[in-house]
């Protein structure tokens, strides 16, 4: 699914700079369900963006689905990112003055999809997160697990090959936060390839591999026995 | 651009951002409607000199004559000057090719009746010229014609007042009345737009009036228009070799400013001119000033916006949008946002101007209003402007990196 070798990235602060990826080295196959844990500021974040093309690094290779990605122009990423690529953030990051279906409805809209088929869709993806009766509600109008459903269904919209999600529960309480786990565990089950930023162990050991960063590069990388999160909810 | 998503999404985000696209709206609105009522004022006190000057045509020379104020080659001074036919056919022959139009005319006061209504006018027997000279409009019938002037015809041509005075019943086409004993016949009735007094006056045949008052070929005043293809130079240098020309004919003093007295309209026409020509260049000035103001204001407000959207178009990009996707829409939004409120503005001038128009004629500003064709191209201006307007903070925006605009802060 990816390979990346010797990613390197710093950030300039001032007149020095912050070395903050010092040579990553890792790949993931299809199916695979990958948490990343680190301390804060360790570099998960930047790895994670690195990855979903929102961010370009300094040096090493890194190829996704067979295709070397480097120095794109801004309109190849933008198809690419479209093609191949679900984000789940934090922060949810729905557009607020749209509904939860067109907020779904929005990658299909960028993949040039008829309008009324590209409304279908996002009903379906809609659906599927249980949030059908929803769907001519604004983002002000959902709790925050409901968010991070329609963000979570957003994602699929595209049926992208890779998902990728940073903290996906960090802004939700212990008990929504199964929920969601559960959803992500399922999408999963169905054979989407999953890389999640997470501190919390016990979402962690919800994937089936756990990296660690610590320094710029990666200090662990195991596989776990995945805690279903089915039994919490 | 006919892309009818697009427009979707446009709408979409002007609307649901309703504060937002009126407060940038207003700025933009405000300007034009400055600009309209500047533009208005300026238009009125333009139509105010033109009206001073423009019922009558402006390349006209009055030539009147008066009495020797000098004694001049052995001829004593206090000689009165008179006009006659011949004084009229030598202008004609001396200077053809430089006049556009000529008549005489005689002036005279009469008692008007017809059955028994009575009243007292002022008579101008005049040339068939003098029409065009005065800007005479033919209501009903016609004009004095060349046959009129052979004939000695006793016919006239009424004012509309006058038809309303004498004929309130009826009309005076064909009916005859009596000018101080002599009976005329009715062949025209004319308007002017000099105003009440000039509709208040009766024309007829210059030969008719100087066989009737005086059995004469005596000429009151001659008044002509000089070929318009004449630049002011010229028009002022025609002017004094009329008036050399003539003072030699008459015996007059080169310095006898009262014996022959010509009044050419080029001296002050010029002076109007001018002051049309600089009213024109302030309009100018304050509509591109205002314009420019607005294109800035609009242009800050839109960058403010676009800051205010980093997160929206960041999360457009995660998703996929291409940079000229982002562009299409913070440009077409600037664009709509400008050309909608710049028209209501205008709108707006426009109405303030009808309403406070006719109240505004006290400070000579006459009929202030903005042409269909100053709307049309104000129309097309706001557009292209809004295209300026939007396109700095446009590019800003499709520029945005979607790692910056996702931060969690
Ligand atoms: N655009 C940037 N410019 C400068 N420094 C940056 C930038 N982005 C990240 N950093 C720095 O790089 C380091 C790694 O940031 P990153 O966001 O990847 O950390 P993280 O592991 O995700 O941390 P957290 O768990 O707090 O989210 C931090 O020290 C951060 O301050
Ligand atoms: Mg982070």
């Amino acid at each position: 699914m990816l390979q990346i070798h010797e990613l390197h990235k710093s950030y300039p602060i001032g007149d020095s700079s912050l070395h903050v990826l010092k040579g990553i080295d890792l790949s993931v196959e299809e199916g695979e369900m990958v948490a990343i844990m680190g301390s804060s500021g360790s570099g998960k974040s930047t790895l994670l963006n690195i990855i979903g093309m929102l961010d370009e690094a300094d040096s090493g290779d890194y190829i996704l689905d067979g295709l070397t990605i480097k120095d794109l122009t801004e309109k190849k990423a933008a198809v690419y990112r479209n093609k191949f690529l679900g984000f789940i953030f934090q922060s949810f990051n729905l557009i607020n003055y749209k509904t939860a279906l067109e907020n779904v409805a929005l990658p299909l809209y960028y993949q040039g999809m008829k309008r009324k088929e590209r409304l279908e869709l996002a009903l379906f993806h809609l659906e599927k997160v249980g949030l059908a009766e929803w769907s001519h509600h604004l983002p002000k109008e959902l709790s925050g697990g409901q968010k991070q459903r329609v963000a979570i269904a957003r994602a699929l919209a595209a049926n992208p090959k890779l998902l990728l999600a940073d903290e996906p529960t960090g802004a939700l309480d212990t008990k929504t936060s199964h929920e969601i786990m559960a959803f992500i565990q399922q999408l999963n089950d169905e054979g989407k390839t999953i890389l999640m930023v997470t501190h919390e162990e016990d979402i962690a050991n919800m994937c089936k591999r756990i990296i660690r960063l610590r320094d710029g590069v990666i200090m662990e990388d195991t596989k776990v026995n995945q805690v279903r999160a089915e039994q919490y909810v | 651009m006919f892309d009818l998503d697009l427009w979707r999404e446009i709408f979409q985000s002007i609307n649901k951002n309703r504060t937002r696209s009126l407060l940038s709206g207003f700025t933009v609105a405000f300007a034009i409607l400055l600009f309209a009522i500047l533009f208005g004022i300026a238009n009125g006190l333009k139509n105010t000199f033109k009206e001073a000057f423009g019922d009558d045509a402006t390349n006209v020379i009055f030539i009147n004559s008066g009495t020797t104020t000098r004694a001049n080659k052995g001829l004593q001074a206090g000689r009165k000057i008179q006009f006659k036919n011949e004084d009229f056919d030598f202008i004609k022959d001396e200077f053809g090719e430089k006049v556009e139009f000529i008549t005489g005319r005689i002036y005279r006061n009469v008692n008007a009746s017809y059955r028994s209504e009575k009243n007292s006018y002022s008579v101008r027997a005049v040339h068939p010229d003098h029409q065009f000279l005065e800007k005479t409009k033919i209501k009903e019938g016609r004009y004095i014609n060349q046959n009129d002037l052979n004939n000695l015809t006793k016919v006239v041509i009424i004012g509309r007042l006058v038809e309303e005075d004498l004929f309130s019943k009826t009309t005076a086409m064909g009916k005859y009345i009596n000018l101080s004993g002599i009976p005329y016949k009715v062949v025209g009735v004319f308007t002017d737009d000099g105003g009440d007094n000039e509709e208040r006056l009766i024309y007829m045949p210059i030969s008719t009036a100087q066989q009737v008052y005086g059995n004469n070929d005596y000429i009151d005043q001659i008044n002509l228009s000089y070929n318009p293809e004449l630049n002011y130079d010229q028009a002022l240098a025609f002017g004094n070799d009329l008036t050399r020309e003539l003072k030699k004919r008459f015996s007059v003093a080169t310095s006898d400013q009262r014996a022959i007295r010509i009044f050419n309209l080029a001296e002050s026409s010029k002076r109007v001119d001018m002051m049309t020509f600089s009213l024109t260049v302030i309009i100018l000035v304050i509509g591109f000033g205002t314009l420019v103001a607005g294109v800035v204001g609009i242009s800050n407000i839109m960058i403010f916006i676009v800051k205010e959207r980093t997160k929206e178009i960041g999360i457009r990009k995660a998703l996929g949008a291409s940079p000229r996707s982002i562009v299409s829409i913070i440009l077409i939004e600037s664009i709509l946002i400008t050309a909608i409120a710049g028209y209501v503005g205008l709108l707006v001038g426009i109405g303030v101007l009808e309403l406070a128009g006719p109240s505004l004629e006290a400070y000579f500003i006459k009929d202030p209003g903005v042409s269909n064709s100053l709307v049309f191209g104000a129309t097309i201006t706001l557009i292209i402007a809004g295209g300026i307007a939007g396109y700095v903070p446009a590019k800003k925006a499709s520029q945005i990196k979607p790692i910056v605009a996702l931060r969690n802060d």
